[in-house]
C-alpha cells in the first residue's frame, strides 16, 4: 500500500531502477563494508564510508538534491525503489532482516514503520545528531509511527493531507467537509482512491457522525467497527463515478469532467490548477493524511553516512527542494521561504503556513495491526483484514 | 569418383570422428531426440511447469498479519475465503467470465464477416489494405490504446463531441463495465480474426460450387459447408479473446467503473500487498476455467486451425 501518486511515475522510475540496479552491480557492493559496527549513537557523527543503500520511494534522493550530498561527503547513493509499503517492508526484512546488511536507509511511511520497529529491522538513533530536527513541527518531532518508548528509530522528513478536490464551476456551494463525498446531491460525479487505507477516512468520518460505535483511533479498528467502515463505504459506492487507481487518473477524471469532487493529494490540485482548471481544494479536519521516515537499518553497513544523510535532507533548503520535486510537505517550516524561493506561493499551498492547531488534526497513516492502543487488547483488525474489506467495497 | 567403403579410415581425423558419431546417432533415433528436445524440454519443465506449480503450492501458503511475510504452514484457508458466498471473489470470478464471454461473442460476430469478405471476395489490393488496418493498432502499446479509449469515451470526449454535433443526447459509457466491454472487444479483435480468416481461407472452392450443384440454397451451403469449417478457427479465436480478457488487469484499472474488479486485477491487488499465498489461490480460477475451455475446444478442432 502506498499513496498511488508514487506508483503513477513508475515508467520513468522503472527506467531509473533499472540504471541504478546496473550502475549498482557494476560497482560491486559499493564502498565495500564500513569496517564493522560503528556505533551510532555517538555524539559525533564519523567519517563516511563512501558509499550508502538505500530503500526509497521513486525521487526520494533525487539527484537534484543528491548530488551535492554525494560530492561533500562522498557519499555515493545506490538505490532501490519501492513501489508499495508492503515491497518495502520485505525488501527490509527478508535476506536476515535489517535490510540483511546490504541497506542502510529506508523512507518509511507510516504504515509501514511501526512494522519495521516490531520486527527488529531497524535501529534507534540519536536524534540530537540531527541538528534541524528542533526545528520541525511538533507532531513530526517524536510521531507514534516513528517513535516507541521515546526511543527514535529514524527522523521524519514529509507528509501531506488527504484534501478535498472539487471543480468550483460544478459544485456549488463549495463543499465545507468530507460529509459532501457520502450525499448523492452529486451522485456519479463523485471520486475516491482505490486504497484500503480509504477505510481510516470512514472510520474518521463516522468518529464525529456515529459516536456510539465508539471508533478512538480511525487506524485501530475491531470487528464491529471495520464492519461499520465498511457498510459506509459500499453505501457511498453508487455515489462514485470510478475509485482512481493512479494520480494522473484523477487529474483527466477532473480534465474531462467526468468527475467533479473527490478526495485526493494537494500535488493533484496544483496539477489541475497548472493546467488552468477550474478546481479548489479544501482540507476539512479532522482528515487523514500520510508521513514518511527515513529510518536506519538494523544492520547498517554505512551508518555515519546514512546519519549524515539525515542530518542533509532535514535542512531547510533541502527540505525544500524535494517537497517541490515530490509535492509534498516538509516537516521543518523553515523550509518555508526557500519553497517560496523556488516556486512562489508554493508554501501557502502545500499547507505549510498553518497554525499548530491546524496540524493535529490530521490523522497520519500507521499500520493497522492487531494490537489496538486505547484499549489494549489484540481485538483490532490488521491490514489483510482491511484488504479483504476493502476488496468486498469494490469487488 | 566412387566414395570407397573404406572412407571412415582413411579421412582426416576430425572427419572421422564426426562421420562415427552421426553414425552412432542414426542408429540410434531415440538420442537424436533427446538431443534435439532435451535444452527447450528442460526449459519448459523448469520455468513453466515448474512456477505453476510453485503457484499452486504456494497457494495453500498463509501471510503473517504482523510481518507481512509468507508462513509455508499447509492450509485451505485461502480457497475457502474464495468460495464463500458473503466474500466478493465468487462474484468477481462470474463478471469476469460474463466479460469474457461477451467480447469473445462480440469478436466473432465482428470478426467472421471480415474474414470471409477477405478472405473469399477480396482482391489482392484490397486484402493487403485491410490486414494492414487490422494490424496496424497492434504495433501500438496496449497501454496507449487504453488511454486513448479512456479519452474516447471520456464525457468530454470524442464520442460526446460527435454526438453534440448531431444533436443526439451524450453518451455516459465512461467508467462503466460497457466500456470494458467495448475496449476489450476492439483490443482483442485482430486475435479472432486471423485465425477465422485462415480457417474461411482455407475451404476449397469446389466444395461450395459441389453444394451448389447439389441443390443447397446460399444459406444452407453457409450452415452446412462454410460454418462448420470456420468454426475450428472461431474456436481458436476465441481462445485468445476469452483467455486474454480473463487475465487482463490493466483495462479494469484504466477504463473500469466501481463495479469493474475483474480477477486479474484482483490478483494484481494482493500481489501489491504482498499476499502472495492469496492472489496465487485467485490465479488458479482463470487457470481451471482456461483449462477447461481449452479441453473443449480441442474437442472442437480448434487446435488444427492454429
Amino acid at each position: 500500500m502506498r499513496r498511488i501518486h508514487k506508483r503513477s511515475r513508475v515508467s520513468v522510475v522503472v527506467v531509473a531502477a533499472v540504471t541504478a540496479a546496473l550502475a549498482f552491480m557494476a560497482s560491486g557492493c559499493g564502498g565495500g563494508g564500513g569496517g564493522g559496527a560503528t556505533s551510532t549513537t555517538a555524539t559525533t557523527i564519523g567519517k563516511g564510508e563512501g558509499s550508502l543503500n538505500v530503500i526509497e520511494w521513486p525521487y526520494y534522493t533525487d539527484k537534484s538534491f543528491a548530488q551535492p550530498f554525494e560530492k561533500q561527503t562522498g557519499c555515493t547513493i545506490h538505490r532501490k525503489d519501492a513501489g508499495t509499503s508492503n515491497q518495502m517492508f520485505a525488501l527490509m526484512h527478508n535476506n536476515g532482516g535489517g535490510g540483511g546488511g546490504q541497506y542502510d536507509l529506508v523512507s518509511a511511511s507510516g504504515d509501514a514503520s511501526l512494522r519495521l520497529i516490531k520486527a527488529g529491522d531497524v535501529q534507534p538513533i540519536d536524534i540530537n545528531q540531527i541538528p534541524s530536527w528542533k526545528d520541525f513541527l511538533p507532531q513530526f518531532k517524536s510521531p507514534p509511527h516513528n517513535t516507541v518508548d521515546g526511543k527514535h528509530y529514524g527522523v521524519s522528513l514529509q507528509w501531506g493531507p488527504n484534501t478535498l478536490i472539487y471543480n468550483t464551476q460544478k459544485v456549488n456551494p463549495a463543499p465545507t467537509g468530507w460529509g459532501a463525498t457520502y450525499s448523492s446531491k452529486y451522485k456519479g460525479k463523485l471520486t475516491a482512491p482505490n486504497n484500503p487505507i480509504q477505510i481510516a477516512d470512514a472510520a474518521l468520518y463516522l468518529m464525529q457522525t456515529k459516536p456510539s460505535l465508539g471508533i478512538k483511533d480511525p487506524y485501530e479498528l475491531t470487528k464491529a467497527q471495520l464492519d461499520a467502515a465498511t457498510q459506509l463505504l459500499m453505501s457511498q459506492k453508487p455515489l462514485l463515478k470510478r475509485y482512481w487507481n493512479y494520480a494522473a487518473d484523477e487529474i483527466t477524471s477532473f480534465k474531462n469532467g467526468d468527475v467533479w469532487m473527490g478526495a485526493g493529494w494537494p500535488y493533484q490540485t496544483l496539477a489541475l490548477q497548472g493546467d488552468k482548471q477550474s478546481v479548489k481544494e479544501i482540507v476539512p479536519l479532522p482528515t487523514t493524511g500520510w508521513a514518511d521516515t527515513w529510518m536506519l537499518a538494523a544492520k547498517a553497513p554505512h551508518p555515519n553516512c546514512a546519519l549524515k544523510w539525515m542530518q542533509y535532507v532535514t535542512t531547510p533548503k533541502v527540505e525544500a527542494q524535494q517537497a517541490l520535486v515530490f509535492g509534498e510537505t516538509p516537516v521543518n517550516p523553515l523550509a518555508c521561504p526557500y519553497m517560496d524561493k523556488i516556486q512562489k506561493g508554493s508554501c501557502a499551498d502545500y499547507h505549510l503556513n498553518q497554525p499548530a492547531s491546524y496540524y493535529s488534526k490530521i490523522k497520519f497513516w500507521k499500520t493497522p495491526i492487531p494490537q489496538c492502543g486505547w484499549n489494549s487488547s489484540n481485538d483490532c483488525m490488521d491490514y489483510n483484514a482491511w484488504v479483504q474489506a476493502w476488496t468486498k467495497i469494490t469487488g | 569418383m566412387a566414395v570407397d567403403a573404406g572412407a571412415l579410415e582413411t579421412g582426416p581425423p576430425i572427419r572421422r570422428a564426426r562421420l562415427r558419431i552421426s553414425g552412432f546417432l542414426w542408429r540410434r533415433p531415440w538420442l537424436r531426440a533427446l538431443g534435439l528436445l532435451a535444452l527447450p524440454l528442460a526449459a519448459f519443465a523448469i520455468v513453466y511447469l515448474g512456477t505453476l506449480a510453485y503457484l499452486f503450492i504456494s497457494s495453500f501458503w498463509t501471510l503473517s498479519s504482523f510481518t507481512a511475510t509468507v508462513e509455508h504452514t499447509w492450509t485451505f484457508a485461502n480457497y475457502r475465503q474464495i468460495f464463500d458466498t458473503s466474500e466478493p471473489y465468487l462474484r468477481i470470478a462470474g463478471r469476469t467470465i460474463g466479460i469474457a464471454a461477451a467480447v469473445t461473442l462480440t469478436d466473432a460476430v465482428l470478426a467472421f464477416p471480415l474474414a470471409y469478405f477477405m478472405a473469399r471476395l477480396a482482391g489482392k489490393r484490397t486484402r493487403a489494405f485491410l490486414f494492414v488496418m487490422v494490424l496496424l493498432p497492434m504495433w501500438a502499446s496496449y497501454l496507449v490504446r487504453i488511454y486513448a479509449w479512456q479519452t474516447i469515451l471520456a464525457h468530454g470526449g470524442a464520442i460526446n463531441w460527435g454526438l453534440n454535433k448531431l444533436g443526439l443526447p451524450e453518451q455516459n459509457f465512461a467508467y462503466t463495465n460497457t466500456a470494458m466491454w467495448i475496449v476489450f472487444s476492439y483490443v482483442w479483435l485482430p486475435l479472432m480474426l486471423l485465425p477465422v480468416y485462415a480457417a474461411l481461407e482455407r475451404i476449397p472452392d469446389s466444395y461450395l460450387e459441389a453444394s451448389a450443384d447439389l441443390g443447397a440454397s446460399g444459406s444452407k451451403t453457409f450452415r452446412s459447408v462454410i460454418l462448420p469449417l470456420a468454426l475450428p478457427g472461431l474456436v481458436a479465436g476465441s481462445i485468445f479473446t476469452f483467455a486474454l480478457t480473463l487475465g487482463d488487469y490493466i483495462t479494469p484499472l484504466l477504463i473500469g467503473g466501481t463495479s469493474s474488479q475483474l480477477l486479474g486485477n484482483t490478483i494484481y491487488t494482493f500481489m501489491q500487498e504482498a499476499n502472495t499465498p492469496f492472489a496465487a489461490a485467485l490465479a488458479t480460477i482463470p487457470m481451471a476455467i482456461v483449462g477447461f475451455y481449452l479441453l473443449l475446444a480441442r474437442r472442437l478442432g480448434a487446435f488444427e486451425a492454429l
